[in-house]
């Protein structure tokens, strides 16, 4: 059914008039044209369709679009700040943790969350956080290092 | 990427760009679409197709090469700047347009650097020494006093007197040409190659601007869903699409078993295509992946013998002791992460199309053929591919766009789902090794009979020091049919994931029986020097002590040459209580010649290892019948982060050879690695893949 949800993106109001039921992915892709978010399964398996909602990592994929109304949420496109990279995307350029790069918004923002929640995570914490966003690429060494490497350039805090 | 003109005639093309556009002097083939198609077809001579020099300075490179993740644009850049002496920051690639870049036979194999590098540099290197031609009659110097550097000609002992290769060529193709071709520089000459330059991808892949096939997005455009048999080789009998008049804004378009649903949005297009009843004739499922290989084994085709040398008989006769074995491997799914994606913008006869593959030339002609037009209204632009492995060589998704396109008359964009992903893929084969080798006694492999059934005969050829050889391959690794219930294709290092999973991992068995060390048996056995000396490489960063197998230890080794790059890799593994392999540890040494960006490189051994743990450890496409079963990441497990090893890339000097490939190399000696290392820790050996706790208990039984 259609209805008006308004929620903030990326810092900014916006309003989407469409059936709440349809999934944020495809409402932030079609609707919005924010494409940084992308299509990988489907079904909250693999993590490339990953974006924060009131500081929580989620499958966009799976996520009824009018649970986001009232909410905050950030796409890898709100991420750098006035053109300032935040250090997760300076780490993955740094480290080498791109290839192909689809599943690369996926892990930045998985790791942001991760960072907010727990900003000096060990090896094994990274890893368990992250062991649900798939790469077939085979980054993740490198994932981990650069993630690693934000936390501590960050020294704990938000950059 | 939406603001392209779309298609346009040769003379449009020439109206918008110029009189100065570079292309029509070299490239009239294959913008007219004259030229013959197929691998005839090769790279122009004519400098002007690979580059063009703006007035500002900046080079534009053109290749019909794609980045698909492995660096492509960071090493083709880096050899154009080398040779034409331009600083790598002033490069920009065109890469994957079939309307502006040199025909391509598409991006695999490990070919870019090893064949299509010798193209670009000679074609820079022409265009450097014109320039310094031209440079002459404007500085009115004899060309011997100048020199290029940095994009400037300058005159060797008076350096203030100089020109920029801007004022030079000012964005226009270059008319003169050189009869003589200079040499392309000595690798111990680099100054740009064999430095860790950063890609100019990676901005845009961290901020999300990065755009993929499925982030293309045109006035108009709908998103399509072609209905699915719910197996191969099911037959349509009747279909009900009425159901679908429930959503609105669904379009259904049919022609005859083509049956499909547009709508502006793709979530509600997913949603429509469900709604379409059929009924299918099912042929009888007699294969499935419990018997796939004793029907590879019995099915006929011809034998191809890829060489033989000295007499079996012979050898065989001075054997004291022989072996005999067969090793198996299971169809293995691409699994990008990106899903095969396109959009396809049909006006009349003219087509243009977005789409993630490693194979835009080639793709124009599909296109053509299932819309009816000629190949030469074809244009194919590929953005970033998300990941392709040999499976986005096939462009299925483009022809039911295009399909839908025509039939609907709006561009129309088809991402598959994941399940369709794994339903259309063209997987990797299932194939069988036979093999039966002997040693006399000094240790010597004295013979060595090879067959290989469906996998194709890449690497299958025998690398060790040994007089009487006899290996023949059975059908293709590619293209379905055969044995096959479904299509299969080239899967990141075709062939030789099961050419190198049986010969190394025999080569260990008879290592065992020798009572040798693994890598002492192999150098007693191996003559060519470059292959001990990457063998010795890896030896030197792991640690390796020789002691026979198996040593308790779960180490192994394995080495190889693919398509002209040597492998040597070591492992360390655990195998825990439930018979699971866990690697800890991977160093694999490669010489592929000069290496043109080393980081890249080790981010191609580092990928293939991790993917390459998903090959050994746990992919198998289960199926009956043309019905593919696993259909989502939940079945079909593939490496995730906890499963990384630790993981040491060693990049083997040699300046001697040409430079050559890296982004298979590394990943087909996994298997036999793994399986080795495997015998290593517990003595039980297993010779089929992947290596399941269930196998790994059978053989230990």
């Amino acid at each position: 059914m259609e209805q008006k949800i308004q929620f903030t993106l990326n810092d900014r109001p916006v309003t989407v008039t469409t059936d709440g039921e349809r999934a944020l992915l495809w409402v932030l892709r079609t609707d919005l044209g924010l494409t940084g978010a992308k299509y990988g399964c489907g079904q909250s398996q693999c993590g490339t369709c990953t974006v924060i909602v009131n500081n929580e990592a989620i499958r966009s994929c799976n996520y009824p679009v009018k649970n986001v109304a009232g909410k905050r949420v950030l796409t890898i496109e709100g991420l750098a700040l006035n053109g300032r990279l935040h250090p997760l995307q300076k780490a993955f350029m740094e480290h080498g943790a791109v290839q192909c790069g689809f599943c690369t918004p996926g892990m930045i923002l998985n790791s942001y969350s991760l960072l907010l929640k727990n900003p000096t995570p060990s090896r094994e914490q990274v890893v368990k956080s992250m062991e649900y966003n798939l790469c077939r690429c085979g980054s993740y060494s490198r994932v981990e290092r650069a993630v690693l490497a934000a936390a501590a350039e960050m020294k704990g805090g938000e950059a | 990427m939406t603001e392209h003109a779309g298609f346009l005639t040769r003379r449009e093309f020439v109206k918008i760009l110029g009189p100065g556009l570079y292309i029509l002097v070299s490239a009239q083939d294959f913008l007219s679409g004259q030229a013959p198609k197929g691998f005839g077809r090769g790279y122009p001579e004519d400098f002007n197709a690979y580059l063009r020099i703006a007035e500002d300075g900046r080079v534009t490179c053109y290749s019909g090469k794609v980045e698909l993740g492995q660096g492509i644009t960071a090493s083709l850049a880096q050899m154009l700047a080398e040779e034409l002496e331009v600083p790598y920051e002033s490069v920009s690639m065109v890469l994957g347009d079939t309307k502006l870049c040199p025909w391509d036979p598409g991006t695999n194999g490990s070919r870019s650097i090893k064949y299509f590098g010798p193209a670009l540099r000679a074609a820079a290197a022409e265009a450097r020494e014109v320039l310094i031609q031209l440079a002459s009659e404007h500085l009115r110097v004899p060309a011997e006093r100048l020199i290029a550097e940095n994009g400037f000609v300058f005159q060797r002992d008076n350096p203030g007197n100089k020109v920029d290769y801007g004022s030079l060529a000012k964005g226009k193709t270059i008319e003169r040409h050189l009869e003589t071709k200079p040499p392309l520089k000595a690798a111990s000459a680099f100054q740009v190659c064999g430095k860790s330059l950063p890609r100019a991808d990676f901005q845009d892949k961290v901020t999300g601007k990065a755009q993929f096939a499925g982030d293309i997005r045109l006035p108009e455009m709908l998103y399509g869903k072609v209905f699915r048999p719910p197996a191969h080789g099911a037959k349509l009998k009747r279909v009900d699409v009425s159901a679908v008049k429930r959503i609105k804004g669904a379009r259904v378009l049919q022609e005859k078993d083509f049956v499909g649903v547009v709508h502006p949005l793709p979530d509600v297009a997913e949603k429509a295509i469900a709604l379409i009843k059929a009924d299918y004739e099912l042929p009888e499922a007699t294969i499935n992946d419990g018997n796939i290989h004793e029907y590879i084994i019995k099915t006929p085709a011809r034998d191809s013998v890829v060489e033989e040398k000295g007499d079996l008989k012979e050898g065989r006769s001075r054997a004291v002791v022989t072996f005999e074995e067969t090793y198996r491997t299971p169809y293995v799914a691409h699994a990008p992460t990106e899903t095969h994606t396109a959009v396809v913008h049909v006006e009349g006869d003219t087509a243009t199309a977005w789409i993630g593959t490693q194979r835009p030339f080639g793709a124009d002609a599909e296109i053509a053929r299932a819309i009816g037009i000629s190949d030469d209204r074809v244009r194919v632009i590929t953005p970033f591919v998300g990941g392709g492995f040999g499976g986005k060589s096939q462009v299925g998704q483009a022809v039911q766009a295009a399909r839908l396109s025509k039939l609907s008359g709006h561009p129309v964009q088809v991402t598959w789902s994941r399940e369709e992903e794994f339903f259309y893929d063209t997987f990797q084969p299932a194939a069988v090794v036979r093999i039966s080798s002997g040693l006399d006694k000094s240790n010597r492999i004295a013979f060595w009979d090879y067959h290989v059934f469906f996998a194709g005969d890449r690497s299958s050829q025998n690398i060790y020091d040994v007089p009487n050889v006899r290996t023949t391959s059975r059908g293709s690794g590619f293209g379905g049919g055969g044995p096959h219930p479904f299509p299969t294709g080239a899967w990141r290092g075709p062939g030789s994931n099961t050419n190198i999973f049986s010969r190394e991992s025999h080569i260990d068995i008879m290592a065992a029986k020798a009572e040798m060390d693994p890598l002492e048996f192999r150098c007693l056995n191996l003559a060519d020097q470059r292959m001990l000396r990457v063998i010795d490489a890896a030896a030197a960063r792991f640690g390796w002590k020789p002691a026979k197998g198996p040593s308790g230890q779960g180490r192994a080794m394995v080495c190889l040459d693919y398509l002209g790059t040597y492998v040597a890799a070591m492992a360390g593994i655990r195998v825990d209580k439930d018979s699971r392999i866990k690697v800890e540890r991977v160093v694999c040494a490669v010489d592929m010649g000069p290496v043109i960006n080393p980081e890249g490189a080790r981010l191609q051994i580092e990928g293939s290892v991790i993917m390459g743990l998903g090959y050994c450890l746990t992919e198998e496409m289960h199926f009956r019948g043309g019905a593919v079963q696993d259909i989502d990441f939940g079945s079909y497990s593939i490496p995730r982060f906890s499963w990384v090893p630790e993981i040491e890339p060693v990049l083997v000097e040699n300046l001697e050879s040409a430079p050559s490939g890296c982004g298979e190399p590394p990943i087909v000696g996994m298997g036999a690695l793994l399986a080795n290392a495997l015998f290593d820790a517990t003595g039980a050996r297993v010779t089929q893949l992947p290596l399941t706790p269930a196998r790994i208990r059978q053989a230990k039984a």
